[in-house]
């Protein structure tokens, strides 16, 4: 039943002539993977219904008891002054981000607890390509669920100015945020061990970064109250940036450094994501539990 | 076909492999025994790419795994302990996704996944959802989209894993059909020595090392027992 290995083997040759190389199969494999999330996500209506539900309760009920909390004091980037709903709506849209980008990272843990993470990675591809994709599939998921909060935010009262120049960029800062916040997801879920440790994500990420940051309220408000140390973390919060740029964005004024941060904050997550993802370090906790039985 | 030279792989100060180096020729079925824990599956996820070596070298198809793993990856095909499907998807799902991960043509694809699944039975199902079907099918399923992209090198790992006799016969079958129909040549990692016996080559791993090589006979009688069974276990135990 032997043969040399280096002599031609018909089927084998056949095989590979049919398989497409380089940027074609690079780009088929991303849209299998986008295409795959997009799939399950729509069969789990209740995972989209969650995703609207909690920053639609902050619009419709957090915002409504501190309708004036401004009162005539006008807010940048805003002219005039601005109800509270409309403040914090860019906020929230960052809210729907955050989740979704930290729902990727269990989405992450529970492929790996199956076994597809495997599947995934033993593809051809440059691994840091795979995660790529994976990353965009994440983005793509949020930005969609981040527009069917602003449409159904409009339906409720509260209308953003997407509709207009100012609207593109607002959307090229959510694209950016999301892959900024899927990122950090792919990081995290180098470290969580098990899908039980998504709680502490919640407690430990989800939370600081969000209250910690400009989608409740102005950093000067924090300063303001004499919460120094709140204000100086929430100046080092990469989501900040992230809400001040949509918020910015939408109401066409300039974001300053806002861009600059969330990139610089995506190639760093996903950079240390890839490194975390490395060959010589296993993925997540396999490595330390030697990856299988025998 | 697959070679692997010095491989050394190292959790903490556990050697889970050590200096392993092994010449698998296509066309060969070799059966890969080991009781548990003798390093079967790190082997695997070590010449899969998943985890780097600490020492040695993985060649495929002429390929180094280190050097080239995209074109090293492309000749392996693999079925893990535990199964790796999606079971939201449907099987036909599944495989595509596992297609376009490997690049093939759409109608190559479906055509090749009707061919297999036909040939193991499973063609009724194809767009029943994985989560419906039975372990044994879910194992076929596994072996079909292992070979879709006609991998020279077939890697399984303790595969007949809760399988009853008849889907463990059925599997075993199936892939012996391939290695002497596509000449691919199949590791088959198992501890169950009867898996073994019918294979073209028999490997012993014990402790990360390797302890016979050869026909299941040459092996037996390296074992230093009447049976491989016995040798197996006098020499793992």
């Amino acid at each position: 039943m032997s043969s040399d290995p280096l002599k031609p083997n018909p089927g084998r040759e056949q095989s590979a002539a049919q398989a497409r190389r380089g940027i074609p199969h690079a780009l088929q494999a991303l849209q299998a993977i986008v295409l795959r999330e997009v799939i399950k996500f729509s069969q789990q209506t209740g995972r989209l219904l969650s995703a609207l539900v909690r920053p639609l309760l902050w619009l419709a009920v957090f915002a409504a008891g501190l309708h004036d909390v401004f009162g005539n004091t006008v807010v940048p980037p805003y002219d005039t002054a601005v109800p509270y709903d409309v403040y914090v709506a860019p906020g929230l849209i960052g809210m729907v981000l955050l989740f979704n980008g930290m729902q990727s990272s269990l989405a992450m843990v529970y492929d790996r607890e199956m076994g597809l993470m495997r599947l995934l990675l033993t593809a051809p591809l440059p691994r840091a390509w795979l995660l790529f994709a994976k990353l965009c599939a994440t983005a793509l998921l949020s930005v969609l669920q981040a527009l069917a909060f602003i449409a159904i935010a409009a339906l409720i009262g509260t209308s953003l100015p997407v509709l207009s120049l100012a609207g593109l960029h607002a959307l090229f800062a959510m694209i950016c945020s999301a892959l900024m916040l899927g990122a950090l997801g792919l990081l995290l879920s180098v470290h969580i061990k098990q899908l039980e440790n998504f709680a502490g994500t919640m407690n430990f990420v989800i939370f600081p970064m969000y209250f910690m940051s400009t989608a409740l309220y102005p950093l000067w408000k924090l300063q303001s109250s004499g919460a120094n140390w709140v204000y100086e973390l929430a100046r080092c919060n990469p989501f900040t940036y992230a809400v001040e740029w949509m918020r910015f964005a939408l109401y066409g004024k300039d974001p300053g450094l806002a861009p600059w941060v969330v990139i610089g904050s995506l190639l760093v997550f996903f950079g240390l994501a890839c490194w975390g993802y490395d060959p010589q370090r296993g993925f997540g906790g396999l490595t330390k539990r030697g990856g299988g039985s025998s | 076909m697959l070679r692997t030279t010095g491989l050394t792989k190292r959790y903490g100060s556990r050697a889970a492999l050590q200096s392993l180096t092994l010449d698998l020729q296509a066309g060969q079925f070799v059966a890969l025994l080991g009781p548990n824990g003798a390093g079967k599956s790190t082997l695997f996820q070590v010449l899969t790419g998943l985890f780097a070596a600490d020492e040695g070298e993985v060649e495929v198809a002429g390929h180094s795994l280190a050097r080239s793993a995209s074109a090293a990856l492309r000749h392996i095909g693999v079925v893990f302990q535990q199964i790796a499907l999606d079971l939201d998807l449907s099987i036909r799902q599944n495989m595509l996704f596992h297609a376009d991960l490997h690049g093939l043509p759409r109608a190559v694809a479906l055509d090749r996944i009707q061919q297999g699944c036909s040939r193991l039975g499973i063609d009724d199902d194809l767009d029943r959802k994985v989560r419906e079907l039975s372990g044994g099918n879910r194992r076929k399923v596994e072996l079909v989209r292992a070979n879709l992209h006609r991998p020279s090198v077939l890697l399984m790992d303790e595969a007949t894993v809760g399988l009853d006799p008849k889907s463990r016969l059925d599997l075993l079958a199936a892939l012996h059909a391939d290695v002497r129909e596509r000449g691919v040549c199949v590791l088959w990692a198992t501890h169950w020595v009867e898996e073994a016996v019918g294979a073209d080559r028999v490997l012993v791993l014990h402790q990360g090392a390797l302890l016979a090589d050869g026909t299941p006979d040459d092996v037996t009688r390296v074992l230093g027992e009447d049976t491989l069974e016995a040798g197996f276990i006098a020499r793992t135990r």
